[in-house]
């Protein structure tokens, strides 16, 4: 498994090195889908992030790894404004999400494209359909001329899970293994048709074989939505991402493409962090 | 063994039965006032009782049938005032509620919980029996109303604050805006919780008696609409409760036993309630 993903992430990112390998730092080519620039963020006095710039390329996973407490959660939080649940929690900056300032948008509007996976999977306690079909009702977007039905279908589908929940999709989804809760919070993200879904750890609690799903899922799901995934797990970083980004104490250490990060590193702490040195 | 070990298992086996004797109390009181209600209100309790009005002095037979109907009645209106009261602020000090106020609403409320249930009803008499210059079920049902706030209230927030932060969040990560959130996620998902706590109010304020005495009053007859004064069982029983009359003291019980059972059935339904909402969240 590890293996075929690991080169499925070579040839992902072969494909384009013509295009990058002129300039590793050549990104602004292509127009990012989400722009930070210093990005400082505050819970009440203390600063949890310092000077965050970073741009998502569209249609890619874009990795955030770092120790615990280094902020990636967070940096995460400010691209959908989940962090505005937290009270004194602050932000200065800029964040564009393609060339709209987020900090500044109707948020309902906002989370409608970008879409939030969270680390423990929260099924709502109603059924599978409803589970789906919540974020179309409350927006009332349809998705063009899909009915309920088969948006509900679709989702499903786009997340893997349809196969396994068809026959029971009226029973309550807490009757689901904890990967298929973790898919199926995946279909409901998907079910509004996001433009960019954040995952934050998505896999911490779940076991390998769950784990491997859902990073088939997120091959699938990059031609369709920009994926921004934060992890503990450095293979799986490895494994899934185009991008990865490095975070320490609250600050931006390295951002660069995958392969790069984990083989030639240019800065000393991404190396002794992936060595194994610390955290 | 020694005489300390002794000693200790002495004072231990002392505590224990202690402990246990007075469990015993606790629980053959409840059983006395159960058993004593159901021998003598059981035996006169008749299909007349339930069906006929209080009956004169002196002649045999009548029954209680409007003080059953305006119970239901005073009830009722104390459900339509105060359990939406108690929903929403309920919900706001869950959901919505900063830090000073919540603290305020919080502890007003406590301390509401424990105002005498005789100042409820002095309360309710300023404010709709002066006013409309009689007794009516509208006063009475108003004072009920009124002390069914608090408990919904805490009750209400308690079981708001036990659905998981990762639903709110999951439910705003969707676009959702804060209220439609609360209004489709996690009040449903408190469902069961909230509904037990209003039933169990329902039946705590279904016993009183001091704040209807002076509001919805009593009443021989059948009472029409809401502006008149209406008998109630907890009314009836302190009224024939006192009475010289034995076959008054016999209805008495009779009305005793229904009251006794309708706060019962209460009390059993909202635990059914309570068991099948923790059945589905557990999957």
């Amino acid at each position: 498994m590890e293996g075929s993903s690991e080169s499925a992430v070579m040839a992902q990112t072969s494909e384009e090195n013509p295009a990058t390998a002129s300039d590793e730092k050549q990104r602004d080519v292509a127009l990012p889908k989400i722009r930070v620039r210093d990005l400082d963020f505050y819970y009440g006095a203390r600063q949890a992030l310092q000077g965050i710039s970073l741009d998502v390329a569209a249609n890619k996973v874009t990795a955030l790894i770092g120790p615990s407490g280094c902020g990636k959660s967070t940096f995460l939080r400010t691209l959908n404004r989940m962090y505005e649940t937290v009270r004194h929690a602050r932000v200065e900056g800029e964040v564009l999400l393609d060339g709209e300032n987020v900090l500044s948008a109707d948020v309902s509007q906002l989370r409608r494209r970008v879409g939030m996976v969270f680390q423990k999977s929260n099924p709502f306690p109603k059924t599978i359909f409803d589970n789906v079909a919540y974020g179309p009702r409350i927006n009332r977007n349809h998705a063009g001329k899909m009915t309920l039905a088969e948006v509900v279908e679709h989702s499903l589908k786009r997340a893997a899970l349809w196969d396994e929940v068809k026959d029971s999709l009226h029973k309550s989804a807490y009757a689901l293994s904890g990967g298929q809760q973790q898919r199926l919070c995946i279909a409901r993200a998907l079910a509004v048709d996001p433009e960019v879904l954040l995952l934050d750890e998505p896999c911490s609690a779940l076991d390998p074989i769950s784990t491997a799903k859902i990073e088939e899922l997120l091959f699938a799901l990059k031609d369709s939505c920009t994926l921004v995934i934060v992890t503990h797990n450095m293979q799986q970083a490895a494994r899934v991402a185009d991008m990865t980004g490095f975070f320490l104490l609250g600050r931006l250490i390295e951002f660069n493409r995958t392969e790069i990060m984990f083989k030639t590193p240019s800065k000393k702490e991404t190396e002794d962090y992936i060595t194994g040195r610390f955290g | 063994m020694n005489f300390r070990t002794l000693w200790r298992k002495a004072v231990n086996a002392v505590m224990l039965s202690l402990t246990g004797v007075c469990a015993l109390v606790a629980v053959s009181v409840l059983l006395f006032i159960l058993g004593y209600l159901v021998w003598n209100g059981g035996q006169y309790l008749t299909w007349t009782f339930l069906t006929h009005l209080p009956a004169p002095v002196g002649e045999k037979g009548g029954g209680m049938a409007n003080a059953i109907v305006g119970s239901g009645k005073l009830l009722l209106i104390a459900a339509l005032t105060g359990v939406p009261v108690g929903l929403l602020a309920g919900i706001y000090l869950s959901e919505f509620g900063g830090r000073t106020f919540p603290f305020l609403v919080r502890y007003t409320a406590d301390l509401l919980n424990g105002v005498p249930s005789i100042v409820m009803g002095i309360f309710a008499y300023t404010v709709v029996v002066l006013p409309m210059g009689h007794f009516s079920a509208l006063a009475g049902g108003l004072a009920l109303g009124a002390m069914l706030i608090p408990i919904v209230v805490r009750s209400t927030e308690e079981f708001m604050r036990a659905v998981p932060k990762s639903l709110r969040e999951g439910a705003l990560a969707l676009g959702a805006s804060k209220w439609k959130s609360v209004a489709t996620v996690v009040v449903p998902a408190a469902f069961q919780g909230i509904a037990t706590g209003v039933l169990l109010s329902l039946a705590r304020v279904a016993g009183e008696t001091a704040p209807l005495l002076f509001t919805s009053f009593s009443n021989q007859y059948w009472s029409s609409g809401y502006s008149q004064p209406t008998a109630s069982l907890p009314v009836m029983i302190y009224t024939y409760a006192i009475s010289p009359y034995d076959d008054w003291h016999r209805q008495a019980w009779a009305a005793g036993f229904i009251l006794l059972a309708l706060v019962l059935a209460a009390n059993v339904g909202a635990r059914l309630i309570l068991s099948r909402g923790i059945r589905v969240a557990q999957g």
